[in-house]
């Protein structure tokens, strides 16, 4: 079987997988990093979308083998390295931007990137950028919520350091 | 899934050679084709990634022509084009969502030609050129009906050349649950006349609406297509929308987007 290389949240990793091993797939079962949900696995919900050299896909909706030798990085990499939470993990638990949870990776590298491609968005934006993230519990409202206090939050960081 | 071997060339040369052998398959992006595959409804031996060829991705403004690598994402068409080509940008900017749009490809896009895809109709109204490993195809040559174009089996889509319009807009009413088009409109207004091209609508895929074209060239403005309705015949009838209901929106998109190009 071929080999496959990549950097994941940091690490250095490698393992066998077949043509047809899914990037979520080596994630889960390969690396044992369980924090990236697979919700539909028809591409349609978002639980599972990773960092892939900067942007953000549905790791469902690309093999493990069209990664080789990328930088990605999960849900298990944005928290710090001593497990304090990020300002929009945070931001999610304040405003309490999740029930069950299972959306919740996958809205969360979405609100991360987001922020970082356009760290001030209107709502409307924020509504558009989660066009492809399905959450079946909250009714997205405090997931709005949530982003947006954290690109206020990120945004006074910015002025502070100024 | 059925198994298959993946195989990354990093030249179009060798995924060319990739393709000669039986039961290869290309993989753009794979927002269409690992969807499929889940489904079983390909059985590929052998994929071959285009996602490793850099002389594929890329976006160059000469002149009046926008130049896109047939591997290039639809964010970095929304993005690199937004200036030179701006209802082309606004396209590709509301293509799926923020994480397909930085995998899928408009060379993929225009291979799958989905009769429901955005991107055949920004190529057919703007009479681009379709470039590959092994010549160029005017886009009123490619699209040849529902998932069928003029590509050879292994001909590879390497480049897609936009003349840049004077006007254009891309207007579209979407399928909220598949965020595919319902029925869109892209208007192109050239110095020698108007191109409007329909997707979403007909069974047959991507066309160009003449009647419509000629009323706008000989007048721009949303009043000359007022009274314009395109035929229900050979329109898509689904739990969606009927056949006339589609003929009817084409009508609509086509006032909207000749508004909006102004």
């Amino acid at each position: 079987m071929p080999q496959v290389s990549m950097t994941v949240n940091g690490r250095k990793v490698s393992g066998e997988v077949e043509g047809r091993t899914l990037l979520v797939e080596f994630l889960r079962e390969g690396l044992r990093l369980t924090g990236t949900h697979v919700g539909c696995d028809t591409a349609q919900c978002g639980a599972c979308v990773v960092h892939v050299n900067g942007n953000s896909i549905k790791s469902c909706n690309i093999f493990a083998l069209e990664a080789d030798g990328a930088e990605v990085t999960t849900i298990e990499g944005i928290a710090g390295k001593d497990g304090s939470l990020s300002v929009v993990q945070a931001a999610f638990q304040t405003h309490h931007g999740l029930q069950c949870g299972y959306c919740t990776p996958g809205m969360v590298m979405t609100a991360t990137s987001l922020l970082k491609e356009n760290p001030a968005p209107s709502e409307a934006e924020i509504r558009e950028y989660l066009e492809g993230n399905i959450c079946r519990c909250t009714g997205y409202h405090n997931i709005v919520k949530a982003i947006q206090a954290a690109a206020a939050e990120l945004g006074s960081n910015r002025v502070a350091a100024e | 899934m059925y198994a298959f071997e993946l195989v990354r060339p990093a030249t179009v040369a060798e995924a060319v050679a990739a393709l000669a052998e039986d039961g290869a398959q290309a993989l753009g992006g794979g927002q269409t084709l690992i969807p499929t595959l889940k489904a079983r409804l390909a059985m590929p031996e052998k994929l071959v990634s285009l996602g490793g060829i850099a002389e594929l991705r890329g976006v160059t403004v000469e002149g009046d022509e926008v130049r896109i690598g047939g591997g290039t994402p639809h964010a970095t068409v929304a993005h690199e084009v937004a200036k030179a080509y701006p209802a082309l940008a606004s396209l590709a900017e509301r293509i799926g969502d923020p994480h397909v749009r930085n995998r899928g490809t408009i060379g993929g896009s225009l291979a799958n030609n989905d009769p429901s895809a955005c991107y055949p109709a920004a190529a057919l109204a703007s009479g681009a050129t379709i470039v590959t490993n092994k010549r160029e195809i005017a886009a009123d040559d490619y699209f040849q009906g529902m998932f069928a174009t003029a590509l050879d089996e292994g001909e590879i889509i390497t480049e897609v050349i936009f003349p840049i319009p004077q006007a254009a807009h891309y207007e579209k009413i979407r399928q909220p649950a598949s965020r595919f088009p319902l029925v869109a409109v892209f208007v192109a207004k050239f110095a020698d006349g108007v191109r409007v091209a329909v997707t979403g609508a007909a069974e047959n895929g991507v066309f160009r609406w003449t009647e419509a074209e000629e009323a706008l060239s000989a007048d721009f403005s949303p009043s000359a297509v007022e009274g314009l309705s395109a035929d229900s015949d050979g329109m898509i009838g689904d739990m969606h929308g009927t056949p006339e209901y589609r003929a009817h929106l084409i009508g609509v998109m086509t006032r909207r987007a000749v508004a909006a190009a102004g």
